[in-house]
């Protein structure tokens, strides 16, 4: 409060200077302008530090929130850290030799083609039923707010809720899925416990969770689409499907690359509902990059700060490329 | 005008206050940091990992008793167990740890060797009367780290109707091949036989250790014949029906649901169950998990340590040794060990708890035969040993690999990690 004050009294002084400098004629005048320069850049100066004052909070609050775990999490990768030198410091500096080892791990290539996989398949799917769902619910009919409202349902609930749902859903003994798959004559699925299921139960799983956010900013997307367009297209002749290829999906294209984008950084970090399906197991079958770290540095007796930390870096190297390619997108659409 | 200058004074208004407050909560943070380190002195600090108990619960009750007739008063604080370890690390960092630290035992090495802990020798703590094997656990290179509040382990649980129903005798089950004719029998009137937990977790190899250790097994060499041989044996149960394929994900609190809903014979849980068990609808009994060829597998010891983190002022140990002697001393260890529903870790509160619950021997001689998983002077290399150990249980288990190749990879993959 004190920082904006002066400035703003500045202003006003600032106003009845030139205000008085205008008519008065020569020496006079010539005083009046230095004096009005020498006021003009004290204004400046302390409109600088108000501009600064007000910066500061958020500088602040970027640098401790934002930047210094930044730091932290780099600084922890690059050290080799055990419980010792965590507690009491003095950990040696040792290079890149923690993201060697993350890399030699037999675990990387498991867990790297598990990441890529997990995300591909759940954007893709995401994507395609919530833009599926949002072109239906364009529609106007009855009980269509209803139902849209029941579609957001998977993104209310906590996920904790959803991943024990699916979990005891997908049971191999007694899970409703398996009951199912038997009244159809097709014979037990171990969905969580079989190396080759796992990956898929929790990709299931979490486009199940993922759709509402596709549905949600699609449809607010083709809202916006005006709908002269689509009454004109229907007038020279055009089906649905060709209303959609020639007129809907174009114009959402930048809802869509947001969409996609803030999907894709959500479904990399997806860390609670595979931990609390299948712990990133049998095996690795399931471990990503976000399971992978968190089991590094917390989910051993021995923590291990060092690869973890390593493991983590990884995985925000990979969100930042993807939020390049979005801005490069974003770009030669502009363009 | 105006109203765009007004709104900007608020908005200077707002961001200064954010400001303020940030720095006051620095500052209350810098402050309640050290009141929580040395200065108060009449206040110690407990950290548990029983956040089960509320504060109208006989454990803080115990706290504040032990409290007050130290003279002081106690501020504790409960943690989910899985947390303590990495909440215990970073308070160490900041010196700002609690005064007494109950901890799972197998991490009493991990924090040891972090040089967060103090020994008995230094604070004074008298750890005669605990058994040795249980005292084990909290050991590395000759010197104690800990005193155990109790213990508990690992048994079978059985449903006396189902065996009935199958025609077995629970007291023939003295080895393996006695336990898979049984397991056999009651597959055949077609329920489950066993359930326990193979999760990839510490749970995991918890679990598994009996059985390995029970084959004449050493953690120091995952891919002995024995080895190989107890994990054939879970390989076997799942692969043959005797055990649901779910145990790979199962928690032992999840397997014994399984157990409690009446259609499973075995399951293979802890001591702490045995309220539960009351609860169950159904008659069970208790039988010590059998060795390959005959007598009782050592299980590994589960339950917590006392311990008394390192402080800068060490003046504050006299107190905190006091403080952990109480919690231990017979007379409230065995009402600490009754709500825990644990067996006591020293030989006098195990004779008064089987005067009070005869149904208890059976896991008192399971808590005599019982091994600490760092034992050995394993220490800090047993984390890295029973990651391996769960990994190749999951991978035999779920079908990837014959538990001989999953053995030889875990030995292999724990020498390196030991280095």
């Amino acid at each position: 409060m004190k920082d904006t004050a002066p400035t703003l009294s500045g202003l006003v002084r600032d106003e009845a200077g030139t205000a008085t400098a205008v008519p008065a004629p020569g020496r006079v005048q010539r005083r009046a302008r230095t004096a009005a320069d020498s006021a003009r850049s004290r204004n400046r100066r302390s409109a600088q530090f108000a501009a600064w004052a007000f910066l500061a909070p958020l500088t602040v609050y970027l640098l401790a929130f934002y930047a210094y775990p930044l730091y932290r999490n780099l600084d922890l990768s690059l050290r080799n850290y055990t419980v010792f030198s965590f507690v009491h410091g003095g950990a040696p500096f040792t290079g890149l030799a923690n993201y060697t080892a993350v890399i030699h791990d037999p675990a990387f290539a498991t867990a790297l083609i598990n990441t890529l996989l997990f995300t591909l398949v759940s954007l893709l799917f995401q994507f395609v039923i919530g833009m599926a769902l949002a072109v239906f619910f364009a529609q106007h009919f009855p009980l269509s707010p209803t139902l849209r409202a029941l579609f957001l349902v998977p993104w209310l609930l906590p996920l904790i809720v959803s991943a024990s749902t699916w979990s005891w859903m997908l049971d191999s003994e007694s899970g409703v899925v398996n009951y199912g798959l038997h009244f159809v004559g097709i014979g037990p699925v171990d969905w969580l416990t079989s190396p080759s299921w796992s990956l898929a139960s929790v990709i299931i799983a979490n486009i199940w969770i993922g759709i509402p956010f596709n549905l949600v900013l699609l449809y607010s997307g083709i809202q916006a689409i005006p709908t002269s367009l689509n009454e004109a297209a229907a007038l020279d002749g055009a089906g649905s499907w060709t209303k959609f290829r020639k007129i809907t999906f174009p114009l959402l294209r930048p809802v869509s690359a947001i969409t996609l984008m803030l999907g894709m950084v959500y479904t990399l970090k997806v860390f609670d509902i595979i931990w609390i399906m299948t712990k990133g197991g049998p095996v690795n079958s399931s471990t990503t990059f976000a399971t992978w770290s968190y089991r590094l540095g917390f989910g051993n007796l021995l923590p291990e700060f060092g690869p973890g930390a390593a493991v983590g870096n990884l995985l925000v190297i990979m969100a930042l490329i993807a939020g390049l390619i979005y801005i490069r997108v974003q770009r030669r659409q502009a363009a | 005008m105006r109203t765009k200058q007004s709104a900007r004074r608020v908005l200077g208004a707002g961001l200064a206050t954010l400001a303020l407050t940030a720095g006051a909560a620095a500052c209350s943070t810098n402050t309640a940091t050290s009141s929580s380190g040395a200065s108060s002195s009449g206040t110690y600090t407990v950290w548990d990992p029983y956040p089960q108990f509320d504060n109208s619960s006989a454990w803080v009750q115990l706290l504040d008793k032990c409290g007050s007739a130290a003279g002081v008063s106690i501020k504790r604080t409960a943690f989910d167990t899985t947390d303590l370890t990495s909440k215990e690390l970073l308070a160490a960092q900041q010196g700002v740890s609690p005064d007494v630290l109950i901890v799972d035992n197998p991490v009493v090495s991990t924090l040891a060797s972090a040089g967060v802990l103090t020994t008995t020798s230094q604070t004074h703590v008298d750890t005669s009367a605990v058994e040795p094997n249980l005292l084990a656990a909290g050991q590395i290179s000759g010197s104690t780290y800990g005193i155990p509040i109790g213990a508990n382990t690992l048994a079978l649980y059985y449903n006396k109707n189902l065996l009935s129903a199958a025609g077995v005798n629970p007291s023939s089950i003295t080895n393996w091949a006695t336990l898979n004719a049984a397991l056999a029998k009651v597959k055949a009137t077609g329920k489950k036989g066993i359930t326990f937990s193979a999760i990839g977790t510490e749970e995991g190899s918890f679990q598994f250790e009996p059985w390995f250790w029970g084959a004449g097994a050493n953690l120091t060499d995952l891919s002995s014949a024995q080895a190989v041989a107890a994990l054939n044996l879970w390989t076997t149960w799942v692969k043959d029906g005797y055990a649901p394929n779910s145990v790979l994900n199962d928690t032992q609190t999840t397997s014994w649901e399984e157990f409690a809903a009446g259609s499973t014979a075995f399951s293979e849980n802890g001591t702490w169950q045995l309220a539960n068990a009351a609860k169950a609808g159904f008659p069970y009994g208790i039988i010590n998990i059998p060795a390959e060829n005959g007598g009782s597998a050592p299980a590994p010891t589960g339950g917590e340590f006392v311990t008394v983190p390192v402080q800068s002022n060490t003046a504050r140990y006299a107190t905190s040794e006091k403080l952990v002697t109480c919690l231990t001393s017979a007379a409230n260890a065995v009402s600490t060990d009754t709500t825990l529903s644990y067996v006591g870790a020293t030989t006098a509160v195990q004779t008064q708890q089987a005067s009070a619950t005869p149904a208890l021997q059976p896991w008192i001689s399971a808590v005599q035969a019982a091994k600490g998983r760092t034992s050995d002077n394993l220490g800090v290399k047993y984390p890295k040993i029973s990651q391996q150990l769960w990994t190749a249980v999951q991978s035999a288990l779920s079908g990837s690999s014959s538990p001989q190749s999953a053995l030889s990879t875990a030995q292999s993959a724990a020498q390196s990690a030991i280095g």
